[in-house]
């Protein structure tokens, strides 16, 4: 069945049902969108930089670490790599999804890709796992007020950072590591999780004592990565992959 | 074009490759290895956690503390609760230890 057989009310009905259930992503992420507008501008952005980088990358996580690592004068490629790093979960999304919306015309799947952050492939998949069609305007429906109010809401974020006479005070330069402490948690469910964390943790902390910021980052991933592709795996493993659904990242 | 355009334009690329990256490769392989998986899926808490070893490395007892409440709070509460217990055992801290 094809999107463009659907009548014009019906594809209105969808949109709304999308956008009904983007009302808790909104509300969730709301808090991660004023904080990375505060901390880019902390960490030397501009308003409209910082507005940029939430329209154009539009992924909550990748976007601090991103401003994290700039603040600290690390080398461009090494920050748009991190960028990568924390957003290559997608690819399994993007592997999953794409089974549900490959009936689409090729722009429409292009601008869906653009779209694919962790609520929105939760969704997705759940519409899907009902044996509904995942159509256009269902999923533009979800998209759009997400999008609109993360880049609004970074905005505002950013406008108001400039204002905040002692950073210190109000705790936002440990705001972040707190924050992906909380999405490490959330990443608990997978297999061979302590371990990887444990060997991440340790290696970073030796790298960032002996080699320096910012190549402890890579050297702790590494460590984490090939400690898990080395240790035996299970045949009846499955990916656990709605674990951060509550916020955009 | 600035430094930091450059690094948002290139981040935005990235991004993009891993969104439409998965279905234009993963889905085209019947099975990836399964050590490859093992890798790919440990790669998010690797990197993360790497943000935030090196920081507790330097930290004093608000931010140890709030970084405890953090992880036990994340035992049961979602990601905002934790965040926001977190922020509130910090920001009180440091109003009182200083």
């Amino acid at each position: 069945m094809s999107v463009e057989a659907i009548p014009e009310g019906a594809r209105a009905s969808e949109f709304w049902r999308g956008a009904r259930l983007s009302i808790p992503v909104v509300v969730a992420s709301a808090p991660f969108a004023v904080l990375f507008g505060a901390l880019a501008i902390d960490n030397g952005f501009s308003v409209a930089e910082a507005t940029l980088m939430s329209a154009t990358i539009y992924g909550g996580a990748s976007q601090l670490v991103g401003i994290e690592l700039f603040g600290h004068q690390v080398a461009p490629w090494l920050v748009v790599l991190s960028i990568f790093a924390v957003n290559f979960r997608h690819v399994l999304y993007s592997a999953a999804v794409g089974k549900r919306i490959d009936h689409w015309p090729l722009l429409k799947q292009a601008i869906g890709y653009f779209f694919l952050v962790d609520p929105q492939y939760a969704e997705a998949e759940r519409k899907g796992e009902n044996g509904e069609e995942v159509t256009f305007a269902w999923y533009m429906g979800l998209a759009l007020p997400i999008y609109v109010f993360w880049l609004a809401e970074s905005t505002l974020g950013a406008l108001f950072g400039r204002l905040i006479p002692d950073p210190h005070a109000i705790g936002l330069d440990f705001l972040l590591p707190i924050y992906f402490l909380g999405l490490v948690m959330s990443f608990r469910k997978r297999p061979r999780w302590l371990p990887i964390v444990i060997a991440s943790a340790a290696a970073s902390m030796i790298a960032y004592k002996t080699v320096g910021s910012p190549w402890h980052v890579s050297i702790g991933a590494l460590a984490g990565v090939m400690l898990a592709a080395a240790l035996p795996v299970r045949a009846d493993e499955t990916v656990e992959t709605e674990e951060a659904v509550e916020v955009v990242s | 074009m600035s430094t930091t355009l450059w690094i948002i334009f290139a981040g935005a690329v990235a991004t993009y490759l891993t969104r439409i990256g998965g279905h234009l490769v993963i889905s085209r392989f019947e099975r990836i290895h399964p050590r490859v998986e093992a890798g790919l899926n440990a790669v998010p808490a690797a990197v993360l956690t790497t943000l935030v070893a090196p920081a507790a490395l330097s930290a004093g007892p608000a931010e140890l503390a709030a970084l405890a409440v953090a992880v036990i709070v994340s035992l049961r509460g979602g990601l905002l609760t934790m965040f926001l217990a977190g922020a509130a055992v910090l920001i009180a801290m440091r109003h009182f230890i200083g």
